[in-house]
């Protein structure tokens, strides 16, 4: 019975969520901005996205006679498969994780490393320039980001001895990994930004320019299947954050399932608020950035994270 | 059922292997490699070493085909470079891919149609065999191993610098015929 509950309850919510989030990034980020957003359907504009799904389910769904028809329908399932498949070993609360087994780092390093294809698919299958722009930019972008994802995720590895997400959690019951990898925290927070491509490392969509980037050619749910895929990335990067440096879902006094909720929730706003305050920057400025500052940096983190723990901890 | 698995897997690994010899789109065979690469990580973690199956995605699927992909879509100039492909494929510049694979096929359907009973307690013994930690892997990689593991170090730390080393001198070299042009 809860064998198949639990990840139809966790896949529905995180669908919804998705959903949800829109209209928050669209609240919050007119709330910085001085604006008022989308506040008339329903209470608070709660509505809009109903009302936004019904527009996008209606639109005409067109597949450009000049695409590569099967790549263009398979390349946005690709990007919410393997985004949904990531949630798989998130330990919500204790008892709450779809799956657990030894080596769940190592599963979303692989999980990350695949969503590439998503992106490079939709556009190359386009068979457009902007888009196969997009696509090139993001594979540049995500392949460089993803070495000091890892990089900065094997600090988190060392301190707990263990690649399992739910021994990093009960790991962590004295001390956040916080405390110990503040270096590695801020690795994995550029990194995990630039993995889901979210602003300020939305290059493959600048739409300044290049169009929309990867997604230009697309409409109707296909587009949707990308807008979903990426605030479910924006979740899952949050929530990743929470469970590797902050606990997960220990916390005094409330229940699990709630502090976890709050520290992601806290995440998904910070997400919001960089959107919101800082610009794009250059995509050679990136690149360099990612090299020359990002790897060095990185490897740094783990050497001193290596010798402390060899040193002081045994 | 995990047998199932297996023979599911294999056939998948097998029949995405031919397809990527035979396509002709560039972008479309290398997509049917990372297929095959995809059902081989299967195998591995059916076989109960989850930390190869990892590392296979990772680094062929995740990275390796990955910068295929890119540069052949750099490359690929749509109905230009099929044509160009389909008139130089010929059957006799893959007979050797093809023999390999068909051996690979008949293999199969000798597991699957002729002895079935022996190759399931293959797989049972596969599966009781205990699976190895990632610390065991690095505590044989960095113990008795790590000289390979520094050789192998310097090797890629060599391919940097060539890479660095020629893509430097092509830039100056464009300079050059730039200001030679002005």
């Amino acid at each position: 019975m809860t064998n198949w509950l639990t990840p139809l309850i966790i896949l529905i919510v995180l669908l919804l969520l998705g959903a949800w989030s829109t209209w928050l990034e669209r609240r919050v980020l007119s709330l910085w901005q001085d604006r008022l957003g989308p506040n008339r359907v329903g209470p608070f504009g709660l509505f809009q996205v109903i009302a936004d799904m019904i527009k996008i389910f209606t639109k005409e769904d067109w597949v450009p006679p000049f695409a590569d028809k099967t790549l263009f329908i398979i390349s946005p399932m690709i990007v919410m498969i393997m985004t949904l498949l990531g949630f798989a070993i998130i330990p919500f609360a204790p008892g709450i994780q779809i799956a657990q087994f030894d080596h769940a780092l190592l599963f979303l390093l692989a999980i990350s490393s695949l969503s590439v294809y998503s992106i490079m698919l939709a556009g190359f299958s386009s068979n457009s320039k902007y888009a196969l722009l997009g696509a090139m930019r993001t594979a540049a972008q995500m392949i460089s980001y993803e070495v000091f994802m890892g990089l900065a995720l094997m600090g988190v590895v060392i301190l707990a001895d263990d690649f399992s997400l739910s021994a990093i959690v009960e790991a962590q019951s004295n001390v956040w990994f916080i405390c110990y990898q503040p270096l590695g925290f801020v690795l994995f927070l550029i990194a995990g930004t630039a993995e889901i491509h979210r602003a300020p490392f939305d290059l493959p969509e600048a739409e300044t320019e290049i169009v929309a980037g990867f997604h230009t050619e697309y409409s109707s749910m296909k587009f949707g299947m990308f807008f979903i895929g990426e605030y479910l990335g924006v979740i899952l990067i949050s929530s990743l954050i929470t469970t590797l440096y902050f606990g997960g879902w220990q916390g005094p006094i409330l229940p699990p399932l709630l502090w976890f909720i709050l520290k992601t929730a806290f995440f998904i706003l910070f997400f919001i608020l960089l959107r919101a305050a800082i610009p794009r920057p250059r995509y050679d400025q990136l690149m360099i950035f990612s090299w020359y500052i990002l790897l060095p940096l990185s490897l740094l983190n783990l050497l001193i994270t290596g010798a402390v723990k060899l040193q002081f901890l045994g | 059922m995990l047998e199932t698995i297996f023979i599911m897997t294999a056939t998948i690994t097998l029949i995405s292997a031919l397809l990527a010899i035979t396509a002709h789109n560039v972008v479309h065979a290398l997509l049917y490699l990372v297929v095959t690469m995809l059902a081989i990580s299967l195998i591995f973690f059916i076989l109960g070493s989850s930390f190869a199956a990892a590392l296979q995605i990772i680094v062929y699927a995740g990275a390796i085909m990955v910068l295929f992909i890119f540069v052949t879509m750099m490359l690929h100039q749509g109905e230009k470079s099929l044509a160009q492909e389909r008139h130089l494929f010929h059957f006799s510049t893959s007979i050797t891919a093809f023999v390999l694979c068909s051996i690979l096929f008949c293999e199969l359907a000798f597991i699957l149609f002729l002895a079935p009973s022996e190759t399931l307690n293959d797989i049972s013994i596969a599966q009781l065999a205990p699976a190895i930690t990632v610390k065991q892997i690095g505590q044989q990689l960095y113990g008795p191993y790590s000289l390979l593991v520094v050789i192998s170090a310097l090797m890629l730390l060599s391919a940097l610098i060539t890479a660095i080393h020629i893509s430097k001198n092509a830039a100056s070299i464009e300079i050059k015929t730039e200001e030679s042009n002005l």
